[in-house]
């Protein structure tokens, strides 16, 4: 482990951080506007919500950081999610206890996952194609499952749900935050700690010298997919925990705003390059612009759209500013 | 031809699949291939198979461009929305329907130009360069709309998506592009050209064809096709809804695409199997309707076609039968469209 220690260290030349950086740097940037503009705005407690609102988000996002850095693409996201909170409101009205609920859930997305990446691995069929069947598939099955709206009575569940924590005074938090920020340590630690996770990075530096490297190539493209499958799922139960129903239609083009946070968090769609921690600034950048909107109070609902496409239009411009100076 | 050739032609799968669907529909439903003429225009289910599909063809003839050149466009819906709100709400305010079709048909080219800037002079990845309108487009159709559905009343206006010539007129502007595009693209050297690109554009840059004018000039011809054909969705219904108006036709496009066998590694295209492409998924889609399966349900029948279709024409299962095809580019992640 020694080894990796020093190349990781090797690794980190600054301007990789660049992206994540700027990121921040906006995130802060529009964060002190809503700031002085609004007053309230500056509070702990919006930050926090920031969080409760989007960890649904997070872990999605920490998922497709996984895919979009060996270079694939997983459109099934939102999907696979909204199949989670099916499932769960389904088997939760059928009775099952919540744990056995949960674990279906899991299983159900990884398998999903774990069934597309070996599609594109095994059959060499591009990940915007199958991942694209995989969204229908998912989305079908919800309304295979109920075409109505189905609601979670369950009392452990909803206890989950609305329980909150005051870790300091006037900031209360949801568990679903906790679960994201455990998710996101966990990814992280996986993707610097672990030879799964260098694998990762070397696949979407070059794949052929990954592979002869003698790296198990295949194994980390499909195992990607099976980690974002898991994470839609987790993410899926975590909005099942905020809206407390299941319907097919919940988060539909859900995969546009994770791709879009992803990006921004200065991950590039080509592979080999970006960090979870930027993406989870990408999803807070996104959740800033939305509690802004919210705050002006005279904007409408779609201005949140055209900044979002905005956001994502400079930050890909930064980008390829920055990749054009390291040639 | 011996059943080895027919096997290995490229678009034997699609076709099969096209004509597994006619038949399972002909067995449920024996009146299902009538077609009879009244009042001087065609009826029936494959007209209605036809008529309903329009506007995917079309979107995916220029989508077919676009990925030949390895790029894709994921704005299509979203510029597609943008050109039913322009029309819409310009006709509402007392204009006439030539102006608005013009006026929406600019705003396509000029959005069609910009998803081309980004990708040709930017250099930016063609997925994400084309999101960045798919994000924003919808919202910006809102803000032309105000964020209401408007509903016109215009006799001409309604013409493009409902009107007949014997055939629908919409069905007539599909086919006449599609033929239009193979003439111009495949009776001269352009085909050629675009496919060059989509092997190497930098190599082809170098061999003395214009990368760059090549690549904006595919964008600015899909963003066309989805202004027409969102002309087309709008004036068949008389309204703009921004929000719903060609949700999802950009995902229909690309895979009545891929159906028809162009590889999204770029290089190579088949404005056939586009045609093949866009008719099977139409097709399914009223076989699940007819058959009663909850529309939204119906995902699950088309996400197993795609399924199907893409395994069978990968070139790992094509070895698997000992059937050897000329396979297409790899697909690279070093080379992107530097084409500076």
């Amino acid at each position: 482990m020694s080894v990796m220690d020093v190349r990781s260290r090797q690794v980190r030349v600054p301007r990789r951080f660049l992206p994540v950086a700027a990121t921040f740097a906006v995130f802060v940037l529009t964060f002190g506007a809503g700031s002085l503009r609004y007053e309230g705005f500056a509070s702990p407690q919006v930050l926090t919500n920031l969080f409760v609102d989007n960890a649904f988000l997070i872990v999605l996002a920490v998922g497709m950081t996984f895919v979009i850095l060996t270079g694939g693409i997983d459109l099934s996201v939102g999907a696979v999610a909204a199949l989670s909170t099916m499932i769960a409101a389904a088997t939760l009205e059928a009775g099952w206890p919540p744990l056995v609920s949960v674990a279906a859930v899991l299983l159900t997305g990884t398998c999903l996952g774990l069934l597309m990446g070996l599609v594109i691995h095994h059959f060499e069929v591009q990940p915007f194609i199958v991942t694209l069947a995989g969204m229908f598939l998912a989305r079908g099955l919800c309304f295979l499952i109920s075409v109505e709206s189905v609601s979670i009575t369950d009392p452990a569940f909803r206890a989950a749900a609305t329980g909150t924590l005051t870790p300091v005074e006037g900031v209360t938090l949801t568990y679903s935050v906790l679960i994201a920020l455990a998710v996101v340590l966990v990814a992280a630690h996986v993707l610097h700690r672990t030879r799964f996770g260098r694998t990762v990075y070397a696949v979407g530096g070059s794949e052929a010298s990954a592979r002869l490297m003698g790296l198990p190539t295949g194994r980390v493209k499909v195992g990607v997919y099976a980690v974002s499958g898991f994470c839609s799922a987790l993410g899926g139960l975590l909005f099942s925990l905020y809206m407390l129903s299941g319907y097919g239609l919940h988060a539909v083009g859900m995969e546009l705003d994770v791709i879009a946070a992803v990006v921004v968090g200065g991950t590039l769609l080509s592979g080999g390059v970006g960090y979870v921690a930027g993406s989870v600034a990408g999803v807070l950048v996104l959740g800033t612009v939305q509690t802004l909107i919210s705050f002006e109070g005279t904007l409408s609902s779609w201005w949140t759209r055209i900044v979002v496409g905005v956001l994502l239009l400079v930050f890909v411009v930064f980008q390829r500013a920055v990749v054009r100076r390291a040639r | 031809m011996r059943p080895r050739q027919l096997l290995r032609h490229h678009l034997f799968w699609p076709i099969a699949a096209l004509v597994l669907l006619l038949v399972l529909n002909t067995v449920s439903n024996p009146s299902f291939l009538e077609i009879r003429l009244q009042n001087g225009q065609l009826y029936g289910s494959l007209v209605d198979i036809l008529r309903n599909g329009a506007p995917t063809l079309l979107i995916a003839v220029g989508m077919t461009l676009v990925i030949a050149t390895r790029g894709i466009d994921l704005s299509v819906g979203a510029v597609a929305a943008i050109a039913g709100a322009v029309a819409c709400t310009w006709i509402a305010s007392g204009g006439s329907a030539a102006t608005a079709v013009l006026l929406a048909l600019g705003a396509c080219v000029l959005l069609g130009l910009w998803n081309g800037f980004l990708v040709s002079v930017l250099g930016i990845q063609p997925i994400i360069a084309t999101l960045v309108l798919m994000t924003a487009g919808r919202g910006a159709a809102m803000l032309v709309t105000e964020g209401q559905i408007i509903t016109v009343d215009d006799p001409l206006y309604h013409q493009i998506g409902a009107g007949f010539l014997v055939l629908p007129i919409a069905v007539l502007v599909s086919l006449g592009v599609l033929v239009g595009v193979a003439l111009l693209t495949r009776g001269t050297a352009l085909g050629m050209l675009v496919e060059s690109v989509g092997v190497n554009p930098r190599a082809s840059l170098l061999a003395g064809v214009r990368s760059r004018t090549i690549i904006w000039t595919v964008y600015v011809f899909a963003g066309l096709c989805a202004g027409v054909a969102g002309l087309m969705i709008s004036s068949n219904v008389n309204a703009a809804d921004a929000n719903n108006a060609g949700l999802w036709i950009e995902m229909d496009a690309i895979l009545a695409v891929v159906i028809g066998g162009t590889s999204l590694a770029g290089g190579r295209y088949s404005l056939a199997g586009t045609l093949v492409g866009a008719l099977v998924i139409q097709t399914l889609t009223t076989t699940v309707y007819s058959i009663g399966v909850a529309p939204n349900a119906a995902l699950v029948f088309k996400a197993v076609v795609v399924i199907a279709v893409c395994l069978l024409q990968s070139p790992r299962t094509s070895q698997v039968f000992g059937v050897r095809r000329k396979a297409g580019p790899r697909p690279s992640r070093s080379e992107e469209v530097t084409a500076a």
